[in-house]
């Protein structure tokens, strides 16, 4: 089975670097899917779960949008932030939705109603990887 | 003799628990210099790439443009300063706010052209008292920063050159040459103008298209941008204060130095002198 490069990297440094057989993320244009030999390409990624096939396993990685650099050899995706399924601190997630979850019920701005969505949905994935919920 | 004997050693005791206290904060610098260059270097493929990324889309084709690549009239300036929150860390704050003061001073009349957005306490208040508009500012943060420390005010500086509060930023900070040498730097952050690339640039598919590609990149871009230059000012700062304490560390062994002679001197004189009074007072006694 031909392999393409996969490396997730974020501003802290690299999360994820392996050889797979397929890699498939939540674009904004809707499920992308990327195997060897793709065409170069470029695409803004929702927040969402990464899945990387490697023979019978599938990994998967949290990201919370960045976008998908595509080249024939390899794939990197450059995200804010993204950690591995198994990386996840569920308490910190789930309190991480808790607040968010407080923050939209009490009525504010545009501004901190949208950053409070952002972040309730960033928790929500970020469990939703951590128990493999996809 | 000036001082008493007494005096003096309460004087060298006082000076060698400071030198204790200046090597230990230098020791501390030391590794989080280490640390702090570490985050910099796992930082740097994640800058390379975006930066490769941004030039090829960017500069890939001439009809796509975008606002943050746009030079535009300039009503209103953004000045992103860097500062620490503590002192202890010789001419670091200062150079960079003299610099940014002066620079103010040159190109401004009034403060409706300007506004700073500071990060670091230091900053903050030198912009306080002197009465300098600040739209934003962060203190507190982490000795290793991690981006998401940074990410709201990042997001926040970026949004408002987007929503035209700002018509060009400009960051200043202390940029990290090696454990002696740190340079004030000022650096255009908005638009985007310098986006040259050394590396081959790559020809894309746009998935959905390019316009609402750069919507997503251009801002991540500036945000690390941001980012970047705060590890860079992070590991100066603890340079700047190694190198700070070294020298407070030196110039209390010299300070010892002179104070033990000196207390020898007294100790000397004043057995000298006892010994010159049993004299006179035995050839008294003949």
């Amino acid at each position: 089975m031909k392999t393409i490069k996969v490396s997730v990297v974020t501003p802290d440094g690299p999360v994820y670097e392996a050889d797979v057989e397929m890699v498939s993320a939540k674009a904004q244009s809707g499920e992308l899917g990327v195997l060897p030999g793709h065409i170069p390409m470029v695409a803004p990624l929702e927040i969402g779960a990464v899945r990387l096939k490697k023979g019978n396993a599938t990994e998967l990685v949290a990201v919370s949008g960045g976008f998908l650099e595509v080249r024939p050899d390899r794939v990197t995706i450059l995200a804010q932030a993204a950690e591995r399924a198994e990386n996840i601190d569920v308490a910190r997630a789930k309190a991480a939705k808790e607040r968010a979850e407080r923050r939209l019920q009490a009525k504010q701005d545009d501004i901190d109603h949208k950053r409070a969505e952002l972040a309730l949905r960033r928790a929500i994935n970020r469990l939703n990887v951590a128990n493999r919920n996809f | 003799m000036g001082a008493s004997l007494r005096d003096i050693k309460a004087r060298i005791n006082t000076t060698k628990k400071t030198s204790q206290i200046t090597k230990a904060m230098e020791m501390v610098s030391a590794s989080k210099l280490n640390r702090a260059e570490h985050n910099a270097r796992s930082f740097t493929p994640y800058m390379e790439k975006i930066q490769e990324v941004v030039a090829s889309v960017a500069l890939g084709s001439n009809d796509a443009s975008h606002p943050m690549l746009v030079k535009r009239p300039v009503k209103k300036t953004g000045y992103l300063v860097i500062t620490s929150d503590r002192g202890l860390a010789g001419a670091y704050n200062s150079n960079v706010l003299r610099t940014v003061f002066q620079t103010i001073q040159e190109r401004h009349r009034s403060t409706e052209e300007y506004a700073i957005i500071a990060i670091g306490r230091v900053g903050l208040n030198f912009f306080k008292r002197r009465n300098i508009p600040v739209a934003l500012h962060i203190t507190g943060l982490p000795d290793q920063p991690t981006f998401a420390d940074i990410k709201e005010i990042a997001n926040k500086t970026v949004n408002m050159f987007a929503d035209g509060t700002f018509d060009e930023l400009y960051m200043f900070y202390n940029h990290f040459v090696s454990a002696i040498q740190q340079d004030v730097t000022e650096k255009k952050l908005l638009p985007l103008t310098d986006l040259a690339s050394e590396k081959k640039l790559t020809t894309y598919e746009f998935e959905p298209s390019q316009e609402e590609i750069l919507e997503v990149l251009l801002p991540q871009y500036a945000e690390s941008l941001i980012y970047g230059a705060l590890l860079d000012a992070k590991a100066s700062e603890h340079a700047a204060r190694m190198t700070a304490m070294k020298n407070a560390t030196d110039n209390a062994k010299e300070l010892i130095r002179t104070l033990t002679l000196s207390y020898n001197r007294a100790r000397q004189a004043a057995i000298t002198q006892e010994i010159t009074e049993i004299v006179a007072g035995a050839n008294a006694l003949q």
